[in-house]
């Protein structure tokens, strides 16, 4: 049918079945699965590993963060989270505001004594197994806040802490780099020592 | 926005309540304590004047004595003015409330609680705001360690 002729809805439903009988025609055998650079053992799907080192190769490759994000590290947490550093690099793109939903914590800002029982709650409503990154000179020991009267001094007095970035604020280069220590502290957990 | 000076307003105010200001500039008044209840709402009410908008409370510790800053917007006038009180007691400072005319007033007459120890008499719930329940001391006291 041309394009501008004048035409049915007869003639439209006839080149409907002609297109769809034509494509059933020449789809009478399934197309075969593009695996023809996999040989040997690939081929059959075996591999070999311990039950620790599979179970931390998971957790560590889709950490997934839980919002708490008290001051202005956040901010670095966000140029980290966005497209320029691209946390997603690292499985954990999926930030989480739901601390049920989510295996880390990464402190990101001063904490003041008066919110610290809703960021321990937080924490406690995280299922296990779960992993805290204290971001940042706040978070790590009250930074240039410690000696204040309302300010915590240093995350790890209410929560345990896995590991610091030093900086006021870190780099996103910082953080990825924390991030990437904790995976490797990940690897090396066992199933036996933390419950 | 006009501010309205302090010094000009000081004579009005004082025909209706003679000795109660206690210093006029042109950028503030400063008003006895015991008129600021007074004056507070005559500025509210009269006409001319129409301050029917409290924008911020604040408070000074200069050792001596106490200051508390009100800042008063009139929204249908526009024009602003500056109105001080002092308190000279430190222990257990009081001063009268204006949560009855500026309901605005009332979470920063409760951080001026929290941070200064002052309190305002006639407030309907004077409690710490943003320290917690327990906390000793009032943390912007120039003698707070």
């Amino acid at each position: 049918m041309e394009v501008g002729e004048l035409y049915s809805s007869e003639q439209l439903d006839e080149a409907e079945g002609e297109q769809i009988e034509s494509l059933k025609a020449r789809s009478q055998q399934p197309i075969p699965d593009p695996d023809e650079w996999l040989e040997g053992e690939l081929k059959r799907n075996i591999l070999l590993t311990s039950v620790d080192a599979m179970l931390d190769w998971a957790r560590r490759s889709s950490l997934w963060p839980v919002f708490c994000f008290p001051a202005c590290c956040a901010f670095e947490f966000m140029t980290t989270a966005a497209s320029r550093f691209d946390i997603s690099r690292f499985g954990m793109e999926i930030i989480r505001a739901s601390p049920r939903q989510a295996d880390l914590m990464i402190t990101a800002g001063t904490l003041t004594w008066k919110m610290a029982p809703q960021v321990k709650r937080i924490y406690d409503q995280m299922a296990e197994p779960k992993w805290v990154i204290a971001m940042g000179a706040c978070a790590i020991s009250g930074g240039i806040f410690r000696s204040s009267y309302s300010v915590v001094p240093g995350y790890n007095r209410i929560i345990p802490v896995d590991v610091y970035v030093p900086g006021c604020p870190p780099r996103p280069e910082a953080l990825l780099y924390g991030i990437r220590m904790l995976q490797q502290k990940i690897a090396k957990m066992s199933l036996v020592t933390r419950g | 926005m006009t501010v309205l000076s302090g010094e000009e307003l000081a004579h009005q105010i004082e025909k209706k309540f003679p000795k109660s200001i206690i210093e006029s500039s042109p950028e503030c008044l400063v008003v006895d304590s015991g008129f600021l209840l007074g004056v507070a709402a005559y500025l509210k009410k009269t006409p001319r004047l129409d301050f029917d908008y409290l924008s911020a409370i604040t408070a000074v510790d200069y050792l001596d004595y106490f200051e508390v800053i009100y800042q008063l917007t009139s929204l249908r006038r526009n024009h602003s003015l500056v109105v001080k009180t002092r308190c000279y007691r430190r222990d257990n400072p009081s001063l009268p409330s204006v949560v009855s005319l500026w309901r605005s007033a009332d979470f920063q007459e409760r951080e001026i609680y929290d941070l200064f120890g002052i309190s305002f008499e006639g407030h309907p719930n004077l409690k710490r705001i943003v320290l917690w329940d327990g906390f000793q001391g009032h943390p912007l006291r120039k003698d707070y360690l």
